[in-house]
């Protein structure tokens, strides 16, 4: 082993670098996610199966493929239909797309877990369909769900990395540059490794206490 | 695309998925039963390196962690693995650290009285294990390790950053020598989840063997690869695939 804290003293400034970009495209993927996600949920209860089974099977679709595919897909193939984002874009949609497929899960299984008769109630109160949404329904169902999702963010910043292969200068790809660059690997990929840790555990600890808090 | 790119990289791609698929499968579910099973042990040391080992697997990006295996430890340690066992050894310590605390979930949530009942008869401590606790919580691992396969397939999509020929890898080539991005990220993505459902009907046909040893039924599931959980269920699942937390 032959570390070099001067390597890493070099180095530290544009981990910073990619360390904004990460927690960028994973800010802006967990919006998307969160957005996204809520309406495949709201389509899974469509009274029309004409929404709820494509809904049904796009999202089953999207989980169960790999992020990284649909990534090359969006990076290579969505600029051949005249479609041109920058790979940070690219890299947020893809991200957050595959993990609304997640977050449509959860919000399902929160609707699902609000009582039938707070619906029947809603009903017996005459309130129009979206108020029974807005002010009844989710309200009750997004609280017992808040630490899933939160856990789905750590999933994304970890899965972020996987924007470094588009181009996207994130932690990951600002190792690889100074790899390539100056032949330093251990240092430069080891900090990235550790940031990550370093990020992700006292995040997780915190949705852990949160998930207590909200009485699970 | 031509039959060249089909019989030379392709379908070869396909395998070498399948190959990694069940390879860093075997490998994870070793090391998973290994670190679950001691994470409540009595000696203090055991707990706290299998926990390290846990929080740090579960800590870091498997992206990153095959990055560091196949460029820091030829450098940092002059012993450089074959990239498609770099990969394995890779998805196999990220996805059994993961799976470790699948395994210490089931054996938690065996009833106290087995244990009990076990030592009023006098088992030893492997008996009670391998004869009571075990075929009581292995079915209740399969569900959440089907889960987790379906992530390690998905995470087998990763090697291709390392330079091994799977489908992913073969789709580049393929892309770079046709064009014809669409038809072939399209194709592999039908490719993947065609594996996905295949290896979920595996594991559902494990799943009503297992339950069938205990005279149990598996609860009835729709078509879909994806199940329907509870809240609390769902709140699990997600904790499983980050870290800090364990299965409730």
């Amino acid at each position: 082993m032959n570390w070099n804290w001067d390597v890493a003293k070099d180095f530290l400034p544009d981990l910073l670098d990619g360390l904004v970009i990460t927690l960028e495209a994973t800010a802006l993927g967990s919006v998307l996610a969160f957005a996204l996600g809520l309406v495949w949920a709201m389509a899974f209860r469509s009274p029309s199966r004409f929404v709820r089974w494509p809904v049904s099977a796009v999202v089953e679709f999207i989980r169960n493929t790999p992020l990284l595919v649909q990534l090359f897909f969006f990076f290579y193939v969505l600029p051949t239909w005249d479609i041109k984002f920058s790979a940070l874009t690219t890299g947020v949609i893809a991200l957050g797309l595959h993990y609304s497929t997640y977050t449509a899960e959860v919000y399902r299984a929160g609707i699902d877990g609000v009582p039938v008769g707070q619906w029947e109630a809603a009903t017996a109160l005459s309130l129009s369909r979206g108020r029974t949404w807005l002010a009844v329904i989710l309200p009750q169902a997004i609280r017992r769900v808040v630490p899933a999702l939160g856990n789905y963010v750590i999933a994304m910043l970890k899965d972020s990395p996987m924007l470094a292969l588009i181009g996207v200068v994130d932690m990951l790809q600002t190792a690889r540059a100074e790899g390539s660059s100056s032949f330093n690997y251990i240092e430069p990929f080891t900090m990235v490794g550790i940031a990550f840790i370093v990020i992700a555990y006292p995040a997780s600890l915190l949705m852990r206490a949160l998930e207590r808090r909200l009485g699970h | 695309m031509t039959a060249g790119l089909w019989e030379n990289w392709l379908l070869p791609g396909v395998w070498i998925t399948i190959q990694l698929t069940l390879y860093s499968a075997a490998f994870a579910t070793v090391v998973a039963f290994g670190i679950g099973l001691v994470r409540n042990s009595p000696l203090w040391i055991v707990r706290f390196l299998s926990g390290f080992y846990v929080e740090i697997f579960r800590g870091t990006s498997a992206l990153v962690l095959m990055f560091w295996l196949a460029f820091v430890m030829p450098l940092a340690f002059q012993w450089q693995l074959f990239p498609m066992w770099a990969a394995v050894l890779a998805l196999g310590l990220t996805y059994g650290a993961y799976g470790s605390e699948i395994v210490r979930g089931a054996v938690a949530s065996v009833a106290p009285a087995q244990q009990e009942a076990a030592i009023a008869l006098s088992f030893s401590p492997a008996q009670r294990m391998r004869r009571v606790i075990l075929p009581q919580a292995i079915p209740e691992m399969i569900p959440p390790f089907n889960n987790l396969l379906i992530e390690l397939l998905k995470g087998t999509a990763l090697v291709s950053a390392v330079m091994v020929p799977d489908i992913t890898f073969s789709a580049q080539l393929s892309r770079l020598a046709t064009g014809e991005s669409a038809e072939i990220y399209s194709l592999i993505l039908v490719m993947y989840f065609v594996l996905a459902f295949v290896l979920t009907r595996l594991m559902r046909l494990l799943e009503r063997r297992a339950k069938a040893g205990i005279g149990q039924f598996p609860e009835k599931r729709g078509p879909l690869v994806t199940r329907k959980l509870s809240p609390s269920k769902e709140s699990a699942q997600s904790s499983n695939l980050i870290t800090g937390g364990g299965v409730q």
